[in-house]
């Protein structure tokens, strides 16, 4: 369970001092509390408000603040009918959130386009933008919800995110000069 | 029964206009030969039959027979619980009636969505404009030449749309009652065979 | 040389004057405001464009279709059968009221619809009740925490959990449930079912006690939605609403009543009627729903034929071979089983020429199917009545006058969904 990336701390021994890698803390930061944005579309809409609900907990991810403004979350969680007419909107929600952010579609309906093939249904939101994690149901169960946002966590914690921070300070350091 | 007094007390009125009350499964249609009278026969409906709730307002497409367009006005009155239904034909070239806003509030809307869906112009409705599809779509979906994948359009900064995969389907029988061999859903020709017709037996303009 | 300048030192009035007079072409103006597809209190994807005059709305366009998905284009190519599942999805608060619409709409076309089995009649007036009690429940959640009150979400919530592991067991999903066919339903109740059903009912009471206290006598909220939008008589008749928002605003008009169908002529129970048609009246129409939907399903359990297990096998579907598919057995062994199973599957059953209008009382207003058949096993045309497009077509109506904080009360009290709007 412990690999190299874990923060490993016994009280006794190390006192009060933690010695890790940057990245890991800041893994360990970010994977414990996705502010998911919920694109509540459809039924999927309605498994989503009922994981956020007492029974199937999502706050013991530290995902319960479920923020419906773009700017103040990190996953965009798409549950639900992406229509051609809801499309632009979709999109131009995404590139509102800043970085770093993931994408979860939830359900047939946001992963391929479900059962609806018809002139007016998008047939899967990743015409449009990337996704991180695709939950098959119609709709699926919240368990299934919870499941992909495990893998989310999973997936965040390990990334290199000094790197990438380094990568962009050279960028944009080399556009100012 | 009263749907059919109802019936036949607007049939008295109206004389040559409306046919005969017809009876299915309890409920009366009639049929009024004149779409342009349509805004008398659902006013007279309404202040002296007491048919004061339009339930809904549905358009058919009578794809390869003319007139192409039919109307369905379901009427309900609400103190004595009396139905009746109202047809009304239009033809392709016309593509127009008057509206029934002035009777009841409720049929913007469901004008709004035929217009929509089929393509039916409403004359003197004040805002006849999309409602479902968004503005500058240029088909009418529910039209039966227009195929089920849809069709590729690009209204920019509005929405696109993209023909979605269908595999050859729908695999599934026409609706008719001809015998059961006729009937075969495998007999359909794959959409991809005529462009925009998802049927073959559609284009000789006979629905066999 | 010295130029000679002109400087104007207007004294305070004039300047006072002139500011107003700046002033006064902004003070015209109006201020468009879009509360757009993605909201969190429009309850699913709607858009309304206000036009405010500082907090005072005075004119409001609803703009839907952004959940429009071909239901009605995509019943031209399905059978009957195959259509169930996109019924569950229109009104998806209560999808098991909207099975037992579309299975009605149907079995009217074919003529059987009030010689249904009567098992089948009363398992299918309990989906419909519990349907109605899910979606109120939801409904009356989503408007509280849309004013503030997250408290009475959650403790809906927890019922709803409740109804979703009844209809599980009943159908084996929790939210689109697709248990109805045409002629009956998929499968019997299964053991235990109707226990568990009434230890829910004890357990719903209790919480809609809880909500009453919470919210009818609270001073804030009656406060805030007492005499809003008050929808008249005439008005809501004018503008065929139906369901509790034409109750609240003092019609008495219910389909379960007026038309009844199923078994619900042998049932007791009331109607509510609201006596103003503000949103506070349609809050109380909804509350005493479910009390009467509790009273339903409580007459139900016990009336119910066959009783809880079904010892007396009391048939669940009607036994026509060309409309019900007959059993595996049947069908693996006999020659005419196996013919109609094949129809059946291959083609759909075959419909009467003719057209159908059936009205259903869905929890959120009068569901309507009207079928144009051409004979064969798919429909010509299929329309959808939906309760909640005619429902948010008097937006337009009540919206001005109302102040932007308001905007979110009257949503919630009109209790739309945009699934069965858009279809």
């Amino acid at each position: 369970m412990q690999t190299q990336s874990e923060i490993g701390y016994n009280s006794k021994i190390e006192g009060d001092v933690v010695i890790t890698r940057i990245d890991a803390a800041l893994a360990w930061f970010r994977k414990n509390s996705v502010w998911p944005m919920p694109m509540g579309l459809a039924c999927c809409g309605i498994e989503l408000m009922a994981v956020g609900a007492s029974r199937f907990d999502i706050s013991r991810f530290g995902s319960e603040v479920m923020r419906f403004s773009p700017r103040q979350s990190d996953c965009m969680i798409v549950a639900g009918t992406v229509t051609y007419k809801m499309a632009g909107y979709v999109k131009r929600i995404y590139d509102q959130m800043p970085e770093p952010k993931w994408v979860i579609a939830m359900g047939a309906c946001a992963s391929t386009g479900g059962m609806y093939r018809s002139y007016a249904v998008l047939q899967g939101v990743d015409n449009i933008i990337p996704v991180d994690v695709y939950i098959s149901g119609c709709p699926p169960r919240p368990e299934a919800v919870l499941d992909a946002l495990i893998k989310i966590q999973n997936q965040i914690g390990t990334e290199p995110i000094l790197s990438k921070m380094n990568v962009v300070a050279q960028l944009t350091g080399a556009a100012k000069s | 029964m009263l749907n059919l007094d109802l019936a036949n007390q607007l049939k008295a009125k109206f004389g040559d206009l409306i046919s005969e009350p017809v009876e299915f499964r309890g409920e009366v249609t009639l049929k009024i030969a004149d779409a342009e009278k349509i805004v008398e026969v659902c006013e007279f409906a309404k202040t002296k039959l007491g048919f004061n709730y339009l339930v809904d307002i549905s358009s058919i497409d009578n794809y390869g027979e003319d007139p192409r367009w039919t109307l369905v006005y379901h009427l309900r009155a609400i103190v004595t619980g009396a139905e009746i239904r109202l047809k009304t034909d239009v033809s392709e070239e016309k593509s127009e009636l008057p509206t029934v806003l002035g009777v009841w509030a409720t049929a913007n809307w469901h004008e709004r969505e035929i217009y929509d869906m089929m393509g039916i112009r409403f004359n003197s409705h004040p805002d006849l404009r999309r409602i479902l599809m968004w503005e500058g779509y240029p088909y009418f979906p529910l039209r039966k030449d227009f195929p089920l994948a849809g069709k590729p359009t690009n209204v920019p900064d509005v929405a696109f749309t993209k023909v979605t995969p269908l595999e050859g389907g729908p695999f599934v029988t026409l609706p008719s009652s001809d015998d059961a061999i006729a009937r075969e859903p495998r007999v359909r020709v794959p959409e991809n065979a005529e462009p925009g017709i998802s049927d073959k037996r559609l284009v000789g303009n006979q629905l066999k | 040389m010295a130029t000679v300048q002109d400087i104007e030192i207007r004294d305070s009035a004039a300047r006072t004057a002139a500011a107003v007079e700046a002033l006064e072409d902004i003070q015209g103006e109006k201020m468009v405001l879009n509360m757009g597809p993605s909201h969190p209190a429009t309850h699913g994807v709607l858009r309304i464009v206000l036009e405010l005059d500082g907090e005072l709305i005075t004119k409001a366009q609803p703009d839907v279709g952004f959940l429009h998905r071909g239901d009605e284009k995509i019943a031209e190519n399905m059978t009957y059968t195959q259509f169930i599942p996109y019924t569950d999805r229109l009104d998806y608060l209560a999808p098991l009221a909207n099975n037992v619409a579309y299975a009605l709409a149907v079995e009217k076309l074919l003529g059987i619809h009030d010689k249904l089995p009567p098992r089948c009649q009363y398992i299918r007036v309990m989906c419909a009740e519990l349907a109605r009690i899910s979606s109120h429940l939801l409904g009356l959640g989503a408007f509280a925490m849309d004013m503030g009150a997250v408290t009475v979400f959650l403790l809906t919530f927890t019922e709803r959990e409740k109804i979703y592991n009844l209809a599980e067991s009943l159908s084996g999903a929790r939210l689109t449930t697709s248990y109805t066919r045409i002629g009956g339903v998929m499968r019997d109740l299964p053991p235990g079912w109707t226990d568990q059903c009434r230890k829910f009912l004890e357990e719903v009471v209790v919480n809609i006690n809880e909500m009453e206290t919470l919210l009818t006598r609270n001073r804030i909220w009656v406060d805030r939605i007492r005499d809003l939008a008050v929808i008249s008589k005439q008005d809501a008749i004018d503008y065929g609403l139906s369901g509790p928002n034409l109750r609240g605003s003092g019609v008495e008009y219910d389909l379960r009543k007026n038309q009844p169908y199923l078994c619900y002529k042998d049932l007791d129970f009331d109607i509510a009627v609201g006596a103003t048609g503000d949103c506070y009246d349609r809050y109380l129409v909804r509350m005493e729903e479910m009390r009467q939907s509790v009273r339903i399903i409580r007459q139900c359990l016990e009336k119910i034929p066959g009783g809880a297990d079904n010892k007396s096998k009391e048939p669940i579907n009607v036994d026509d071979g060309k409309i019900v598919l007959p059993s595996k057995q049947k069908v693996l062994t006999s020659m005419e089983e196996l013919i109609h199973q094949f129809m059946l599957v291959t083609e759909g059953m075959n419909c009467p020429p003719g057209e159908t209008y059936f009205g259903h009382e869905n929890p959120k207003g009068e569901l309507g199917f009207y079928i144009n058949s051409r004979g064969g096993g798919v429909p010509y045309r299929l329309k959808i009545r939906s309760p909640s497009f005619v429902n948010l077509s008097i937006i337009p109506k009540i919206f001005p006058g109302c102040m932007l904080s308001d905007t979110v009360a009257i949503l919630g009290s009109l209790d739309f969904v945009m699934g069965e709007c858009d279809r």
